[in-house]
């Protein structure tokens, strides 16, 4: 299972890796969905199956089709290639990289320090409704309220454009 | 070691009966749309055209294996292979018999859910590496088809899921020893196949790959046996959603008399005979219909049948 585990990690650091440096975006982005689902697949050896699917559900089914379909629609040819590379000079990959080795050096530190019982507990579907309607409801229904709002923003700006056009000479 | 060998035969078996059933669908599909269109259909090769199975197989293995020098290669290639392997995935968790799921995942419905989703990317991909105009504009149409009637495909089959108190398919069929799930969730039965149509692209739901106006949609530039994964693909995913039908809202395994295997083999058959029959008898909406009809009436039922399970229940 361990062996297991350090493997789907491999996948996913090195899909993710091939996501920053990818010049094609349908390239990249296809390593992206290969990281959310070696992503999945941790959480499900991590004991949580439902987390696992809802992460190929809702990420790697639903966003990132949605990401995949607008870029597809964009048709963004050998020239946005050639453009990448010339972007992704050395100089550009200094910050970042600095950045990683200190998220690497906080992570070295947490692994070493003495683990507070680190015990893999399974988390079901049902374990996961309690919290969300139990201690959670607030937030969960706020964030509904939410995603209301965007519908009803989304919906405003693809009315019908009748009263618009009235006002200009229409050919 | 041995028990692993033995689930790996066990998958095998059931991998390669599904392909192979998969192909002699599309015998059994034309020989049935040729007896309900007042013709013969394939009826040459071998006893009744069995054999036309076989010979539509040699013919795609023939053929050149082509890309197109203007197609994004390694996804044009990957694409048909998505098609077929998710669908085979959705399988793992469909009881066949008591005990014979080759994996009992106590989110089983959420599995098969997972796997249709990531189906889109076949199609998506399919398209987009094709680099063509029609295989673009099938891709579009696929991409929100499914999007769309994968929202309350999820939905229709909560009222189950309720019900049986569990996502896994096992116990799904096991609650249903005094009733089938086809009267109490008759609504969410009817939006469950009529999602599962759309999922798998089949008339009167096959706007992605409309002949008389996209060629052949996504798959316009693609031939031999990767034109061939589609294909199989799109039957395999019949016989996914008759399945799913048979095990959520009939019983799965449950019936008298004959063995469990047996009732589940008749069950799905005849759905998948019903998928036939939908294709000889039914037109094609318009793609705006088919947008329309999604969200305006069937998403409403859906969280209608959700309201009414949720307040019976409680």
């Amino acid at each position: 299972m361990t062996g297991l585990f350090y493997f789907t990690m491999l996948i996913a650091l090195l899909a993710a890796l091939q996501v920053v440096r990818g010049l094609n975006a349908v390239h990249a982005l296809l390593h992206l969905i290969v990281t959310l689902l070696a992503l999945s697949l941790l959480f499900f050896l991590l004991g949580a199956p439902f987390a696992a699917a809802l992460q190929v559900i809702v990420y790697a089914g639903a966003i990132m089709v949605l990401m995949v379909f607008v870029i597809m629609m964009l048709n963004q040819g050998d020239a946005a290639v050639e453009q990448e590379r010339a972007w992704l000079d050395v100089a550009s990959w200094r910050v970042p990289g600095l950045l990683c080795g200190l998220l690497l050096l906080e992570l070295g530190y947490l692994l070493l320090a003495p683990a507070d019982g680190g015990r893999v507990r399974a988390v079901d579907a049902a374990a996961v409704g309690r919290t969300l309607f139990g201690p959670y409801l607030l937030l969960v229904e706020l964030a509904s309220m939410l995603l209301l709002a965007a519908l009803v923003g989304a919906w405003h700006l693809v009315r019908p454009l009748k009263n618009r056009r009235e006002g200009t000479s229409d050919d | 070691m041995a028990e692993f060998m033995a689930i790996a035969i066990r998958a095998v078996a059931v991998l390669l009966l599904l392909v192979v059933s998969a192909a002699l669908l599309t015998w059994a599909e034309r020989r049935l749309l040729g007896l309900w269109q007042d013709r013969y259909g394939p009826n040459r090769v071998g006893p009744f055209g069995l054999l036309q199975v076989v010979a539509d197989m040699l013919k795609l293995l023939g053929k050149q294996e082509f890309v197109p020098p203007f197609a994004d290669k390694p996804v044009f290639i990957l694409a048909p292979a998505i098609a077929m392997a998710t669908m085979l995935m959705a399988f793992v968790v469909i009881p066949f018999a008591p005990g014979f799921p080759l994996a009992d995942l106590n989110i089983g419905l959420l599995f098969f859910l997972a796997m249709s989703s990531l189906a889109v990317y076949a199609v998506l991909l399919g398209g987009y590496a094709s680099n063509n105009k029609y295989a673009l504009l099938g891709a579009l149409r696929s991409a929100a088809q499914a999007l769309s009637y994968e929202v309350f495909m999820g939905l229709s089959l909560l009222g189950v899921v309720m019900q049986a108190g569990s996502f896994s398919l096992g116990q799904i069929v096991e609650a249903q020893r005094d009733l089938w799930f086809c009267i109490p969730q008759f609504l969410g039965m009817v939006l469950f196949f009529i999602a599962g149509i759309a999922e798998s692209h089949r008339l009167p739901f096959d706007l992605p790959e409309a002949e008389h106006e996209l060629t052949a949609g996504f798959h316009t530039e693609y031939s031999g046996m990767k034109f061939g994964m589609f294909f199989v693909g799109e039957y395999l995913g019949v016989i996914l959603i008759s399945a799913l039908m048979t095990t959520l809202f009939f019983g799965g395994w449950l019936g008298p008399v004959l063995p469990p295997w047996l009732w589940f083999l008749l069950k799905t058959t005849l759905f998948v005979l019903l998928f036939v029959l939908l294709r000889a008898s039914l037109p094609r909406p318009r793609y705006d219909q088919l947008m329309a009809f999604g969200w305006k009436c069937l998403l409403p039922l859906a969280l209608l049948n959700l309201t009414v399970t949720g307040l019976v229940l409680l």
